[in-house]
C-alpha cells in the first residue's frame, strides 16, 4: 500500500491493483469523502478504520467502483477482478441457498449453465475445505456458526478468483473467539498472496493486528504500519477525541483518554432496587 | 366416478384449451412468483394485473390492438415500479400500491364512461378459463418459453442481484439490466396468465406455489423446481375438479394451491418452523 503524498511525482499506476487519486465521493451537496489518495498492492492486507460516518463504507465502494466519485477517480489494473463480502447483519439468513449455492452463484459474468458444473462443484469443495467448511455445501446458510457463515462469503468471493477482496465489518457481530479465528483466516489467506482490504471500528481487537492500517475521516489522517499510526495525535484527529496507547504483550492498545472516559462506571444508585435481584 | 366421467371433459376443445392453459400458466407462474416472493414484491402481481386492466381500457380506446397496448401498459408499470424500488425514496409495497391502484382507477373510469372495449370486464376481472381460445395457448406457451430461457441463461446473475443485489452489483453484475429483464418477463406473465385467471385472483398463482416450494426446501433450485410442479399441478387439478364440481375454474386452482400450503404447513414441526420464518420475512 501507498499514500500517494501531494507532492509525490512518482506515477504509481503501474504496480498499484487499484488507486484512488483525488477521490471526493458525495451522496448530496455535502461529500462523504474527500480528495482521498490510497494505492492497494499486491499482497497488501489493509484495514480501513474511522468512526461512525467517516466514510469508510463509502471509500469501500467507490474502490471497488460501485459509486461513481464527484472527483478524483479510482484506476483498476488491467484485468483486476474484485470481491466483496457484506457485513453479515446485511444478509438476508431466511432466503433458501445452501452454501454451495452461495459460492457458486458468483461466477455470474458471461454465459454459464444453471446447474454447478462437475468441476465447479470440485471448485467450490476445494474452497470450502481450504476455509474450514468441509462437507457443509448442501446446509443451509443459517445451519451454520457465525464463524462459518462469515466464511462462506469469503468462499464466494475466493470462488470468483477475485485478486483483490473487500470486506464490509467482518467482525461485527462476532464473538471473541469467532473474531480471532477470522482474524487468522484472513492472515493465512494473505499470506497465500491474496489481497485484502477490510473496513473496521475495532481497533484493539482487529485493527492492530493487521500489517497496515488507514485512519480515515472523510480525508485519510494518516496510513501505515500499526507502530506509524497507532499514536495520539493521529488517532485524536480520526475520532476527535484523545486516546491514550498502552503497550500489552508486544502490542498497542488504544484506550480512551477523553474527558468522557471516566463516565464508566456508573455507581449504582442504592436508594432503587433492581428487579430481579 | 370411473375413468370415463374422467376424461369425458377431454372431447371438448374448449375444456382441452383451458386444460393446457391453466397448467402451462400455473407451471410458469409458480417459477416467475419464486423470484416474486423472494424479492419482497408478493403484491406485485395483484398491482400489475390491476395496471394492465387500466392499459387494457385505455388501449381499447385508443385503438389500438388490445394486448399490444395493455401489454406495452404493463411493461411499463412494471418498469416504474422497478424504478422506484431501486431509488428506494420508499419501499416495494408503497410503490407498488401507488402505481397500479392509479392505473386500475383509470380503467375503471375509462370502462365505466366508455364501455369495454373488447370481452367482457367481468372475463378479465375474474378469469375464464373455458372461454379460451386456441391463440391464448399458444400465448402463453410462448411466454413460458421465454421465461424459461430467461432464467436459464440469467440463473446466476439472477439469483445474484434476487440474494445480494448490493454485492452482485459491486462486483459487476448488471442488476440493473437483470431487474429490468425480470420485470417485462413478470408483465408478460401477467398479461398471458390475466385472461385465464382474472385479474383479481393473479397474485395468488405467482405467491402461493412459491410459498409452498419455500416452506418443503431451503435450497434455491429446488425451490424453483418444487413451485413449477406445485404451479401445474394447481392447473391441472383446479380445472378438472371446476369441471366436476361446477365451480369457477379461477378460484378452484386456487384452492387447490392453498391446499398445497395447508398440507405443507402441518406437514410437520420443522415444515412449520420454515413457515415462520417465510412469514417472518415478508
Amino acid at each position: 500500500m501507498r499514500r500517494r503524498g501531494a507532492g509525490s511525482t512518482t506515477d504509481v499506476a503501474g504496480s498499484a491493483l487499484i488507486e484512488a487519486r483525488r477521490l471526493t465521493v458525495a451522496y448530496g451537496p455535502e461529500p462523504v469523502i474527500v480528495d482521498v489518495d490510497l494505492a492497494i498492492e499486491s499482497r497488501d492486507l489493509i484495514g480501513i478504520v474511522g468512526p461512525s460516518g467517516s466514510g469508510k463504507s463509502t471509500l469501500l465502494k467507490a474502490l471497488l467502483g460501485d459509486i461513481r466519485p464527484r472527483h478524483g477517480s479510482v484506476s483498476r489494473g488491467n484485468g483486476v477482478s474484485v470481491g466483496f463480502v457484506p457485513q453479515v447483519e446485511k444478509i438476508d439468513w431466511n432466503f433458501p441457498v445452501t452454501v454451495a449455492e452461495c459460492v457458486g452463484m458468483a461466477r455470474a459474468h458471461g454465459l454459464r449453465t444453471p446447474w454447478i458444473s462437475r468441476s465447479e462443484r470440485m471448485e467450490i469443495a476445494a474452497v470450502l475445505d481450504r476455509l474450514g467448511l468441509h462437507g457443509l455445501g448442501e446446509r443451509h446458510i443459517r445451519d451454520l456458526s457465525g464463524g462459518q457463515q462469515q466464511r462462506v462469503f469469503l468462499a464466494r468471493a475466493l470462488f470468483t478468483g477475485a485478486d483483490v477482496i473487500f470486506l464490509d465489518e467482518p467482525t461485527s457481530g462476532l464473538d471473541v473467539k469467532t473474531r480471532h479465528e477470522v482474524l487468522h483466516l484472513l492472515g493465512d489467506l494473505n499470506a497465500e498472496g491474496v489481497t485484502i482490504v477490510l473496513t473496521t471500528h475495532d481497533l484493539n481487537g482487529i485493527a492492530t493486528h493487521l500489517p497496515t492500517i488507514v485512519c480515515l475521516n472523510k480525508t485519510v489522517i494518516g496510513a501505515g504500519s500499526p507502530d506509524q499510526i497507532l499514536v495520539p495525535d493521529i488517532l485524536e484527529r480520526t475520532y476527535g477525541s484523545p486516546m491514550q496507547i498502552l503497550e500489552h504483550g508486544g502490542m498497542r492498545v488504544v484506550v480512551d483518554a477523553g474527558p468522557n472516559a471516566s463516565i464508566l462506571p456508573f455507581e449504582r444508585r442504592m436508594d432503587e432496587t433492581v428487579s430481579g435481584l | 366416478m370411473n375413468w370415463s366421467d374422467l376424461t369425458a371433459p377431454y372431447a371438448f376443445e374448449f375444456f382441452r384449451n383451458g386444460v393446457y392453459v391453466a397448467t402451462m400458466a400455473g407451471a410458469l407462474c409458480g417459477l416467475v412468483g419464486c423470484y416474486v416472493v423472494l424479492r419482497n414484491m408478493s403484491y406485485i402481481g395483484h398491482g400489475l394485473s390491476h395496471a394492465i386492466f387500466g392499459g387494457y381500457a385505455a388501449a381499447g380506446l385508443i385503438g389500438v390492438n388490445l394486448f399490444l397496448g395493455a401489454g406495452i401498459w404493463g411493461v411499463v408499470t412494471a418498469l416504474a415500479i422497478g424504478g422506484i424500488v431501486r431509488r428506494r425514496p420508499i419501499g416495494s409495497d408503497a410503490a407498488i400500491g401507488v402505481v397500479t391502484t392509479a392505473s386500475f382507477a383509470l380503467g375503471i373510469a375509462l370502462v365505466e364512461r366508455y364501455g369495454s372495449p373488447g370481452r367482457s370486464a367481468d372475463a378479465l376481472l375474474f378469469g375464464n378459463v373455458l372461454g379460451v381460445r386456441p391463440s391464448d395457448v399458444w400465448l402463453v406457451a410462448g411466454v413460458s418459453l421465454v421465461a424459461v430461457l430467461f432464467i436459464v441463461f440469467a440463473y446466476r446473475p439472477l439469483l445474484f442481484t434476487t440474494f445480494d443485489e448490493d454485492v452482485a452489483r459491486a462486483t459487476g453484475v448488471r442488476t440493473t439490466l437483470i431487474d429490468t429483464l425480470l420485470m417485462i418477463v413478470l408483465a408478460a406473465t401477467v398479461l398471458a396468465t390475466m385472461n385465464v385467471m382474472g385479474v383479481t385472483l393473479i397474485a395468488a398463482t405467482l405467491v402461493v406455489p412459491a410459498v409452498v416450494a419455500r416452506m418443503v426446501t431451503d435450497s434455491f433450485s429446488k425451490m424453483l423446481a418444487i413451485a413449477t410442479v406445485v404451479g401445474a399441478i394447481s392447473g391441472f387439478g383446479g380445472m378438472n375438479l371446476s369441471f366436476h364440481h361446477d365451480l369457477p375454474s379461477g378460484s378452484t386452482i386456487v384452492l387447490v394451491g392453498t391446499a398445497f400450503f395447508v398440507v405443507a404447513y402441518l406437514g410437520g414441526g420443522r415444515l412449520r418452523a420454515r413457515a415462520a420464518t417465510v412469514a417472518h420475512a415478508h
